[in-house]
C-alpha cells in the first residue's frame, strides 16, 4: 500500500508542477517584459523534468504541458505539445546516455530548449500557412527569449529539482558514479576499509 | 528487461507524437463550433477563475518587475516623447479648432454629437493572461458573455484601439490584438484629405501596422496627404474582407515617417499603435451593437 502511494507521488507532483508552471507563466511572467520580450518558463520546466526523470517521463510531461498551454491560450492544438515532447524526450535521453553532472548543464539545456521551442514554433506556423511575420525581428526576439530564459534557467532547474528529487526512485547509474567518485562502493564500506588498514598497521 | 524498456519508450514516444499530429490536423481543419474548439472553450471557462485569482495574487510581483523594466527604458524614451509632445500639442490645437467647428456644424444639421465611448456601453475588464509568443497576439480578459460581451466587440485601452474579441465564454474572453494577423481595421488618417484604408499588421514587424489601399495624394498637393505623426482613427464602416466593425474616431496610432515611394506606388503608410500593446492591464470592451451589423438588426 505504501509502495503504491510512493509510486503515485511522482505523477502527482508532476501534474501539480505542470499546472502551476502554466498558470504562473500565463498570469504573471508573460505580462512582464524584459528587453521587449517575456521569459517563457514552460520549456525550462519540461527540460528540467526530462533531465531529472528521464526520457519517457519527460516526453509525457512535455506532451501534457504543451496541450494545456494550447488549450488555455486557445491556440492550434498539438503544436506546443509536439515541440515539448521533443524537448522533454531529448533532455531525458541526454541524462540516460551521458548522465551529465556538471552544474551548468541546465543552462545549456535551457538555451537549446528555448531556441528549439522558438524556431520550431516558427517553422510549424510557417508550414501551417499562418500569415504571420517571418523576419529578422522574429529571429532577434527568439534570440532575446533564449538569453532571458538562460538567465533564469538555474533557479528554475533548482526549484524543479527540489520538487521532484524527493520522490524520484534511486538511479543505479548515479549510485555507481557516487561510489566511483567517493572511492568506494558506499560510505559504510569506506569506513570498514579504513578500519582494516588501521588494524593491519597496528598488527605490524 | 532493457529491450522491453526501450520498446516501451519508443512506443510511448510514437503514440504521443501521433496524438499531437492528429490533434493538430483535426483542429486546423475544423470550424469554430467543432468539438475540439468546444473543449478548448470549456477549459478556458474552468481555468479563467483560477487565472483571475493567480493574476490578482501575482500583481505585486508583476508591478515590481514592470517598474524595473520601465525604468530601464524610460531614459531612452525621453527625447522621443518630447518630440511627440510638441507634435501632439500642435495637433491638439488643430483638433480643438476642428471640434469647435464640428459642434457648430452638428448643431446646424441636428446631428447627435454625443457619440463617445460611453455610447457604446463599455465593459471594463482586467487582463488575466497574455500570450508570450509573437505568433498569437492575444490576451485573455475576465469578462465574458455574462457581462454582455459578444464576438467581434471592439476593445480599447487607455490610449486607443487595441483589438477585438475573438473568443467568448461565460466568464472570460480572448482578445485578438490589432497586431494579430487575423485582425484588420478600416481606418482613417486625420489629414486634410481624410484618407481611409485598411489597417493590418506589418509583415516582418508584429508591433507595427500598415495602412494600405490609400488613395495616393495628388503630387501637387502632397501636404494634404498623410504626414508623419498624423493621428490614425477608426473609419467606422465595415471592411469587406472581415466581419469586424469598429465605431468611428477611436484613435489607433500615428503615422510614421512617410516613405513617398511606398505611398505613391503602393498606397501604404506605416503606423505605430498608440497603445502599448505589451503593457496594458485594463481594457474596455465596447459591447453596444453597431448600426448596420447583423446583431443590431435582431429585435
Amino acid at each position: 500500500m505504501s509502495d503504491l502511494r510512493n509510486k503515485a507521488k511522482l505523477p502527482l507532483r508532476l501534474i501539480l508542477l505542470g499546472l502551476v508552471a502554466v498558470l504562473v507563466q500565463e498570469s504573471a511572467i508573460s505580462q512582464v517584459t524584459v528587453f521587449g520580450v517575456s521569459a517563457d518558463l514552460t520549456p525550462l520546466v519540461v527540460m528540467s523534468v526530462g533531465l531529472l526523470c528521464g526520457s519517457l517521463t519527460g516526453a509525457v510531461f512535455g506532451f501534457f504541458t504543451g496541450l494545456l498551454i494550447d488549450l488555455v491560450l486557445v491556440q492550434t492544438l498539438g503544436v506546443t505539445s509536439l515541440l515539448y515532447i521533443a524537448i522533454g524526450y531529448w533532455a531525458g535521453r541526454l541524462r540516460e546516455l551521458r548522465d551529465p553532472s556538471h552544474e551548468l548543464v541546465p543552462l545549456a539545456g535551457a538555451a537549446l530548449a528555448s531556441a528549439f521551442a522558438g524556431l520550431g514554433m516558427a517553422l510549424i506556423q510557417f508550414l501551417l500557412g499562418v500569415d504571420a511575420p517571418v523576419s529578422f525581428l522574429l529571429l532577434q526576439q527568439i534570440l532575446i527569449v533564449v538569453l532571458v530564459n538562460t538567465l533564469i534557467a538555474l533557479p528554475v532547474h533548482a526549484l524543479v529539482r527540489r520538487i521532484v528529487r524527493p520522490v524520484l526512485p534511486e538511479d543505479p547509474r548515479r549510485r555507481r558514479r557516487r561510489a566511483y567518485t567517493t572511492g568506494g562502493l558506499s560510505p559504510l564500506q569506506q569506513g570498514a576499509a579504513r578500519r582494516g588498514l588501521t588494524s593491519r598497521t597496528s598488527a605490524r | 528487461m532493457h529491450d522491453k524498456q526501450v520498446r516501451r519508450r519508443r512506443v510511448v514516444l510514437v503514440v504521443l507524437v501521433a496524438v499531437s499530429l492528429i490533434l493538430l490536423t483535426a483542429y486546423f481543419g475544423e470550424t469554430p463550433s467543432s468539438p475540439l474548439h468546444n473543449v478548448q472553450r470549456g477549459v478556458v471557462e474552468v481555468f479563467s477563475p483560477i487565472e483571475q485569482g493567480a493574476s490578482k495574487v501575482l500583481t505585486p510581483v508583476r508591478s515590481v518587475a514592470s517598474w524595473v523594466s520601465d525604468t530601464l527604458h524610460a531614459k531612452s524614451r525621453v527625447g522621443q516623447l518630447q518630440a511627440r509632445v510638441h507634435s501632439l500639442t500642435a495637433q491638439l490645437a488643430q483638433a480643438k479648432g476642428a471640434q469647435y467647428q464640428n459642434r457648430q456644424l452638428s448643431n446646424l444639421v441636428h446631428l447627435d454629437d454625443s457619440i463617445g465611448v460611453q455610447a457604446h456601453r463599455p465593459v471594463t475588464a482586467q487582463v488575466i493572461a497574455r500570450d508570450p509568443l509573437l505568433w498569437y497576439q492575444t490576451v485573455e480578459v475576465d469578462k465574458g458573455s455574462d457581462d454582455g460581451v459578444h464576438l467581434h466587440d471592439p476593445v480599447i485601452a487607455d490610449k486607443g484601439l487595441v483589438g477585438e474579441v475573438s473568443e467568448v465564454s461565460a466568464t472570460a474572453s480572448i482578445v485578438s490584438l490589432i497586431t494579430d494577423h487575423t485582425v484588420s481595421v478600416t481606418a482613417r488618417v486625420t489629414d486634410a484629405n481624410g484618407d481611409t484604408g485598411e489597417l493590418v499588421p506589418a509583415v516582418g514587424n508584429p508591433n507595427q501596422l500598415v495602412l494600405q489601399y490609400l488613395q495616393p495624394p495628388n503630387p501637387a498637393q502632397v501636404q494634404n496627404g498623410p504626414q508623419q505623426n498624423d493621428l490614425v482613427v477608426t473609419a467606422g464602416f465595415r471592411s469587406t474582407s472581415l466581419e469586424s466593425y469598429f465605431p468611428a474616431n477611436i484613435p489607433i496610432g500615428v503615422v510614421d515617417p512617410v516613405n513617398e515611394n511606398q505611398l505613391f506606388n503602393d498606397g501604404q503608410v506605416q503606423v505605430t499603435p498608440s497603445a502599448d500593446l505589451r503593457h496594458f492591464d485594463v481594457v474596455q470592451i465596447l459591447t453596444a451593437a453597431q448600426p448596420g451589423t447583423e446583431r443590431a438588426q435582431v429585435p
